[in-house]
């Protein structure tokens, strides 16, 4: 069908639309048309890899600005690996500052995971770093600075490792989709305007007028959330008022397009490259069945949307039959913008574009009280570790929903009883404490509560292969995951990492329980470098093996991690800013002779 | 393939015919596939764990089959593969078998594993940097709430209320300046305020700095004391306490509340009330309740930082500052209207 004559006329084509003009600073596989990955010629792979980093214009929706890429493209190029090989990677730093890649999801030595400051010095101006380290794993990954905002400005890139065998996901082609949010706004100017007005980015709030037309909450909820100074559209706090979503560095104007032939099984490989935004994602009309999270194959489940937090990776396999194009959709998780890329079987083809769905509200239990659902409350029972002060915080919170028009009974001093959180340091970065944070993992995220048709849950998420340690965990450690969305800190704990945080510790092949607990309105994916996790959910033997877990407002995830990978290594919420405001924290894993 | 077949795979599954002539990297199974099944691996270097964890433990064929329930079937059901609109059943967060231990927690090492690599002096820079990233924030914002014309019923006027905060999270210098006057005429008002703020809880500041008139004359300089912060309901409100170097106190609140109309139009009602400890004739101010300021700004957000506004305010010296006001043949309460345009950066 792809004769090299055809090709020639599409692109030809796509000249004559003014798209490959655009396009012609990609690489192939990110490119608008593109046939596949295997058709990609300007793949990374092999034993010997070379990068630079450097500036660019980067251009969409017909704006330029400035943006560092890597080997000149945003995203980067595609990193094709092999389970076995081993990968000597140069990195070459032409910017005037200093820079990194961090190799996110992959096993290596720690002094190659880079981090500067935790694994290495970083990457000096004009500098070349060799990064060498056998490659341990297969799946889906992707690769970004580390280094200051340099993530938000469109250094990053995605990494597909072939298994040393046969593929277990059975497919006829693959595209990579790179999920991404450009702004023309610097990263550190969306930083200070948030640290200078909370809500700034945020044109959904709630107002008279949705009042008067009787959307949004009654009265009595508006008086009671007021009374707490909370915001129930505080969903995101950078928004699509300055982002533009993009999928492989392609806006929706761009309309970045796959090819493929009618009833061919498609492999996307969907990566969530974003600074800040999490997305749903969605095919109108086309299932998809979900067979790799975090590059780590599933047992298979169909779905029609599914929510990815930032850093995640997911992989899905679908079956177009129709001579149709279709809309590939994100959208971010508070609806203010979309990006709508389309899979087809030629160019020209446009996905039809769905109209932005009706921007959802916190509840309660985003807070936190989340025995105020009788079903929460069966989970809360649960939950190991369940002390007093949070059983007391759960009949507080069956106060709390008995709330009256006067809002008695609910007042601010219960979203913040340091009681149920003693470890946590109050100060002005902690605005709330969950009183009673449930497991959420089984629940549909935040705005696909109600939506008609089938949305992954974690819960749903069961690992193909059998866990690698059947371990019991020999201890548990609680970490909150605390802000002031008003004042804009973020933090663990309530202790920024500038603060002089101490580091977690833990012995060499230890098994150790974390339980996350989210004691903000917003969802954090919280990522661990070095290591996988199970996240525990259901029965022990084949939970989900992932090195990102999004936890839900109010929410509490628990994971068991099998501390295997000796040295440093960062552990941060990958929303870039909330990590920039202090949530991150070092964790090391060391011998016990070796413990100071 | 063999193992996983997604979607009602055929006998062909395997097969990943690629329409396309050129393929680059293919992975499919006529691509060379090195049999060693443990490829020779250079050594990790140093500190690397030693036992990897195999993730993706390729298994064999035989083994393939055995952990997916779902080989061979059509669309995936049973438990992974709910029905629409069926919500999973919440599970148990832990089964009860799983014993969670209480080992004691180690303690965190004082040294970098990094240092033992690329040494302590490389390390030592970017690990200040990484602190400075993950939290360390310096910022500045400088509002003015107020920067109107107003239309009087003696002679127009202007009038400007500013206030400024450099400095991180918790510790800032705070600047404030406010002040008026009349178009044909002098400054009436201007007064600043250098005060150190402190964040002390997740909604309020307390302040403390001085204060200085330059207007009226004459001249006054004062210590103040105060509070600012975000009341429930969302009200602005700021509270201070000024000592002047002659021993009089006076005293300040103030409050706004930001009501959105839509998106961009916001209604600003503001009220101000102003008391003295002592009667101070020189700059025409009373004993007790000096003044009340109630007043209504609708304002329009091009962008959220520069709004222009129209409003109304009215304005009463209270008591003796009143008299004083009409000793000196000026209006004791004035209603007026205002149009300004409030900015931040």
């Amino acid at each position: 069908m792809f004769t090299p004559d055809r090709r020639h006329f599409l692109r030809t084509m796509a000249l004559a639309g003014g798209a490959a003009a655009f396009s012609a600073t990609l690489p192939a596989w990110a490119r608008s048309g593109t046939a596949g990955l295997n058709a990609a010629s300007d793949t990374l792979s092999g034993d010997d890899i070379k990068l630079s980093i450097g500036h660019t214009r980067f251009n969409v929706g017909g704006r330029a600005g400035h943006a560092i890429a890597i080997n000149g493209s945003v995203p980067g190029p595609l990193i094709r690996l092999k389970e076995g090989q081993n990968v000597r990677l140069s990195v070459t730093n032409t910017l005037e500052e200093d820079t990194s890649i961090h190799w996110h999801g992959l096993l290596l030595p720690f002094q190659y995971d880079g981090v500067p400051g935790v694994s290495f010095p970083g990457i000096k101006p004009g500098a070349t770093f060799v990064y060498e380290f056998p490659v341990r794993q297969s799946g889906t990954y992707w690769y970004h600075s580390h280094s200051g905002m340099q993530e938000a400005l469109g250094h990053y890139g995605s990494i597909v490792i072939d298994p040393a065998g046969a593929d277990r996901v059975a497919f006829d082609r693959e595209h990579v989709i790179v999920l991404s949010d450009w702004s023309f706004l610097h990263p550190h100017k969306i930083l200070t305007r948030l640290k200078q007005n909370g809500g700034n980015f945020n044109y959904q709030k709630q107002t008279l007028a949705s009042q008067l037309a009787g959307k949004d909450q009654t009265a009595a909820d508006r008086r009671a959330w007021g009374k707490m100074r909370m915001d129930p559209t505080d969903i995101s706090d950078s928004t699509g008022a300055i982002y533009t979503y993009l999928v492989n560095g392609h806006g929706p104007a761009e309309n970045w397009t796959g090819l493929f032939v009618p009833g061919e099984k498609l492999r996307l490989r969907i990566i969530n490259a974003a600074a800040m935004t999490n997305f749903n994602v969605r095919i109108p009309g086309l299932a998809m069945t979900v067979v790799a999270a975090d590059g780590v194959d599933v047992q298979p489940v169909e779905v029609d949307e599914f929510q990815i937090g930032v850093a995640e990776t997911y992989d899905v396999v679908v079956r177009p039959l129709d001579d149709r194009a279709y809309g590939l959709i994100a959208e971010g998780i508070d609806r203010s913008g979309l990006v709508r890329a389309t899979l087809a079987p030629r160019m020209g083809m446009i996905g039809p574009v769905p109209e932005l769905r009706q921007r959802p509200l916190l509840s309660m239990k985003d807070m936190g009280m989340g025995a105020m659902d009788m079903g929460a409350m069966d989970m809360s029972g649960g939950m190991s570790g369940m002390d007093h002060g949070k059983m007391a915080g759960m009949a507080m919170s069956g106060e709390g929903m008995a709330r009256n028009g006067n809002g008695k009974g609910m007042g601010a001093m219960k979203m913040l009883d340091p009681s149920v959180a003693p470890q946590v340091k109050m100060g002005p970065g902690v605005a709330t404490l969950a009183p009673s944070p449930t497991d959420r993992t089984a629940e549909r995220p935040t705005g696909l509560e109600d939506v008609p048709h089938r949305v992954l849950t974690y819960s749903q998420l069961r690992s193909l292969d059998p866990n690698p340690d059947p371990r019991n965990p020999s201890r548990q450690i609680d970490i909150h995951l605390t802000a002031n969305m008003e004042r804009y800190m973020w933090s663990f704990d309530g202790v920024k990492f500038s603060e002089g945080a101490e580091p977690l510790a833990f012995r060499y092949n230890e098994r150790v329980r974390v339980n996350l607990i989210n004691d903000t309105m917003m969802p954090h994916p919280i990522h661990i470098h070095g290591h996988f996790f199970e996240v525990v959910m259901g029965e022990k033997g084949n939970r989900p093996v992932k090195h990102t877990v999004n936890v839900l407002p109010g929410g509490k995830v628990s994971f068991d991690l099998t501390a295997n990978a000796l040295g440093d290594w960062a552990f941060h919420c990958h929303m870039l800013l909330h990590m920039h405001a202090g949530m991150f924290r070092v964790v090391t894993v060391r011998r016990e002779e070796d413990m100071a | 393939m063999f193992a996983v077949a997604l979607i009602a795979a055929p006998g062909n599954a395997q097969t990943m015919t690629m329409p396309m002539p050129q393929m680059a990297m293919p992975p499919s199974p006529k691509a060379p596939v090195k049999k060693p099944p443990v490829p020779a691996r250079k050594p990790a270097p140093a500190a690397s764990g030693e036992d990897p964890l195999v993730m993706n433990e390729q298994p064999s064929p035989v083994d393939a089959a055995a952990p997916q329930p779902h080989a061979g079937h059509g669309p995936p059901e049973g438990p992974a593969g709910p029905m629409p609109g069926m919500a999973m059943p919440n599970q148990p967060s832990a089964a009860p078998e799983e014993v969670i231990g209480s080992a004691p927690a180690p303690a965190p090492p004082s040294d970098h594993a990094a240092d033992a690599i690329w040494g302590g002096a490389a390390q030592l820079p970017s690990r200040a940097e990484l602190r400075r990233e993950n939290g360390a924030f310096q910022g500045s914002m400088i509002l003015f709430n107020l920067a109107e014309y107003q239309a009087r019923k003696a002679s127009d006027g202007y009038r400007w209320e500013g206030e400024g905060w450099f400095g991180g999270d918790i510790n800032r210098l705070v600047i404030r300046a406010e002040g008026e006057g009349e178009l044909r005429g002098p400054v009436e008002k201007a007064e600043f305020q250098a005060l150190y703020g402190r964040a002390i809880d997740p909604w309020w500041n307390v302040v403390a700095g001085v204060r200085y008139d330059m207007r009226p004359n004459p001249q006054r300089a004062y210590a103040a004391f105060g509070v600012e912060g975000l009341a429930p309901y969302w009200f602005r409100t700021t509270a201070t306490l000024f000592v002047s170097t002659k021993g009089e106190i006076l005293a300040r609140a103030e409050g706004f509340y930001d009501q959105r109309i839509t998106q961009r139009l916001v209604l600003q009602p503001r009220a101000e009330v102003n008391f003295s400890s002592r009667s101070i004739p020189e700059t025409r101010v009373g004993r007790g309740l000096t003044d009340i300021e109630l007043g209504a700004r609708l304002r329009y957000e091009l962008r959220r930082e520069f709004a222009p506004y129209v409003g109304v305010e009215w304005a009463s010296k209270i008591g003796e500052t009143g008299r004083f006001a009409r000793q000196n043949g000026q209006r004791a309460t004035d209603v007026n209207y205002v149009a300004g345009i409030r900015f931040w950066f």
